[in-house]
């Protein structure tokens, strides 16, 4: 008997969680537009309530058309399950909330988009959640950073705003060694360029308004449980290894020995908080992930030829991408990125904020907006907008110069895009 | 709940509920390099709906220590051994693949304390294709992927195991993961090596259901027919359209099915 196939990534990308509708025949995804399930009778409605079978019963807590986002990106992260949420922050919040609480500590890079660096550093400590940055790139300070009331530990796979590379290996085998998991933000990456679980990572989490959806026309986020982390054998994490009140004293790694973490939230984290996705934005982000390996590759090879011209242009200080030799993470890059290092990066200009104000404002393809990932190209001065209230110095501390300007490239031609850009660098110049 | 067996310490998940000896008891087997929480979509309603629930972990699976054991009788006077911890005098015996063999064993030699038993993706003889077992001793990676893809049918499912928005292919290649080293060869061998079923089905005299899976690339559907039709009385049930993991790729039709056959 030979060894069978299995579906690679592409195939996946198309058809994992759905199959054409068995009442219907309808191909495409139905949306289900409906906020709650009728019941058989009543005791299918309590056994449902119970976990006794599985089922839908409110789209706060699950939906259809959800559901089909959720194994789809699960199937093609290598996890166990997933959760679809309002947004990229949603999705961090709830990954966060399910295992930690008021007393508890994270660790976590200090390389992280603005509004997660928010999160953790101004509103969960209302709640009682501290956490210690560090350096994504000292794998000392991450050991040294950590408590015995630390419960996870946290990165992106590329970190804003120099596109640091995470050691994943590295930081997960210090996070197993004290009994925590990895969580990480794999948004710019998508699973087409890495896998997280294969390398050590335990949770990750996608804005899937980004590269997943693609579109840049709905606002989403899915958490995935990797099904690794053995929370029992832990022992820090009595939320998933002993009877919770708040569900009939359900012990969720009773329940499912390697996903207690994608019970907890689901039953808990949707059922509590509520920042659920709605069935139109799952269809949404499900037409993107239709395409993901096509674009992601185009991406990528667009990115590469915009990057080989600005690293020539005299008007640039610098290029940060961590496919070029002179990048701190180049060799890491090798390792962990094969297909490619995604289609986000900075540079540095030369000149001061004028001179980005003026390269920003030429620019007739690139839209000068607070987004990546997107099939179109953008670019964002970040001293002139999301940091300006910063002066040089801050701004410096943040890793950040006032010539630094970040670009997602997008899928359009990219002689266009580079003539774009010689536009801008030439407006830059003037003085 | 956490049980001794034999002076080893074991588990058995008892479906949310504190499990009473006084109630009918159910007692679910796994099948190889899995545990109990295979079950949970049918365990967990029996224990709210009138039954005493034993999901047990075999033997150095999930969280029973030990070593696996190699042989299925040994197997049988395991689940025997736990009945008498439990305080039990006669349960139904619910088991899958591997587990399937070890009810029809157990039934065969306790034919006094077996009640009823449902035997899901049984066949007889339970023969491991020899690249397989090779695999299993050799390269447990490769196995696993091996028995993931013959364990499914499709790559969806409605509303998924054991809640929508879960990868049934993904949560069973890391179960099999979850298990330790050398337990998938001891499974698979003891399967391979499980003789003598004609014998003990002329012995088995209780109720009994086949479950079978028309879509099975593990144990195809056609392995069962000989010793169903040896067994008077036995009642066939083959769900269309579904593998061999069909616990969860039918969940509510097998927990129906079950909740029928045992009341």
């Amino acid at each position: 008997m030979a060894a069978p196939r299995t579906l690679q990534f592409d195939t996946l990308s198309l058809h994992a969680g759905q199959r054409p509708d068995p009442v219907t025949g309808a191909r495409a995804t139905p949306i289900y537009f409906t906020t709650s399930f009728v019941f058989r009778d009543s005791d299918h409605a309590a056994a449902l309530f119970n976990m006794e079978r599985a089922g839908h019963v409110y789209s706060r807590i699950s939906n259809p058309t959800n559901a089909v986002l959720e194994e789809r990106v699960a199937a093609l992260e290598g996890g166990v399950a997933a959760i679809a949420t309002a947004s990229g922050q949603a999705a961090l919040h709830l990954g966060l909330a399910t295992i930690a609480g008021a007393g508890s500590h994270i660790v976590s890079s200090s390389a992280l988009y603005g509004g997660s660096h928010n999160l953790l550093s101004y509103t969960l400590p209302r709640f009682g959640i501290e956490t210690t940055f560090v350096s994504a790139r000292d794998l000392g300070a991450w050991k040294s950073a950590i408590r015995p009331n630390t419960k996870v530990l946290f990165a992106e796979t590329l970190g804003n705003p120099g596109i640091d590379v995470l050691d994943i290996p590295g930081v997960a085998a210090i996070a197993h060694e004290h009994g925590i998991p990895l969580m990480v933000d794999a948004t710019f990456t998508t699973p087409w360029l890495l896998k997280p679980f294969e390398h050590g990572a335990d949770l990750l989490f996608h804005s899937a308004t980004k590269f997943l959806g693609g579109h840049g026309v709905a606002i989403g986020g899915v958490l995935v449980d990797g099904g690794t982390f053995d929370w029992e054998a832990s022992g820090k994490f009595p939320e998933l290894t002993e009877p919770y009140a708040g569900f009939h004293g359900m012990n969720f790694s009773e329940e499912s020995t390697v996903a207690p973490f994608a019970l907890r939230a689901r039953r808990e984290g949707l059922r509590d908080f509520g920042a659920c996705m709605s069935p139109a934005t799952a269809f949404q982000i499900l037409q993107g992930i239709e395409t993901l390996p096509l674009r992601m590759q185009r991406h990528v090879e667009n990115t590469r030829k915009v990057v080989e011209f600005l690293v020539k242009h005299p008007a640039i200080a610098g290029v940060s991408y961590p496919e070029l030799p002179d990048h701190p993470d180049h060799a890491l890059a090798k390792k962990l990125l094969p297909r490619g290092c995604g289609a986000v990066f900075t540079f540095e200009l030369k000149g001061d904020r004028a001179a980005g104000r003026r390269f920003v404002e030429a620019l007739r393809i690139f839209s000068h907006l607070a987004n990546v990932g997107d099939a179109k190209s953008l670019v964002i001065h970040p001293a002139s907008t999301t940091h300006f209230r910063m002066d040089s110095s801050a701004l410096a501390a943040a890793g950040i110069a006032e010539g630094t300007m970040r670009l997602s490239i997008g899928l359009e031609d990219p002689d266009d895009l580079i003539e774009d850009l010689g536009r801008g660098l030439r407006a830059a110049q003037e003085s | 709940m956490e049980i001794e067996v034999n002076g080893q310490k074991a588990y058995a998940y008892t479906g949310g509920k504190t499990f009473d000896p006084k109630l009918p008891a159910v007692l679910f087997i796994h099948g190889g390099e899995q545990d109990h929480s295979v079950w949970g979509l049918q365990s967990r309603y029996l224990a709210h709906h009138g039954c005493g629930v034993l999901a047990v972990d075999l033997p150095g699976h999930g969280r029973s220590g030990g070593a696996a054991l190699a042989r299925i009788a040994e197997m049988a006077d395991w689940i025997v051994a736990v009945l008498d911890w439990a305080g039990v005098r006669t349960a139904a015996l619910v088991g899958h693949s591997m587990g399937s063999l070890v009810a029809f064993e157990c039934a065969a030699r306790y034919p006094q304390r077996i009640n009823r038993i449902a035997l899901l993706a049984f066949a007889y003889p339970m023969r491991v294709s020899r690249e397989l077992l090779q695999a299993t001793k050799d390269d447990e990676p490769a196995a696993h992927a091996m028995i993931n893809a013959w364990s499914h049918s499709a790559y969806a499912h409605y509303p998924s195991n054991p809640g929508p928005g879960f990868w049934v292919r993904g949560e069973n290649l890391r179960l099999m993961q979850r298990q330790k080293p050398g337990v998938v060869h001891a499974d698979f061998t003891a399967c391979n090596d499980y003789g003598g079923g004609r014998e003990r089905a002329a012995r088995i005299k209780c109720p009994t259901l086949f479950l079978l899976a028309e879509r099975d690339a593990m144990t195809p559907a056609r392995g069962a027919q000989d010793i169903a039709r040896s067994i008077p009385g036995a009642k066939t049930v083959t769900l269309k359209g579904c593998g061999h993991n069909l616990m969860a790729e039918k969940p509510d039709e097998v927990l129906d099915l079950l909740a029928e056959f045992l009341r």
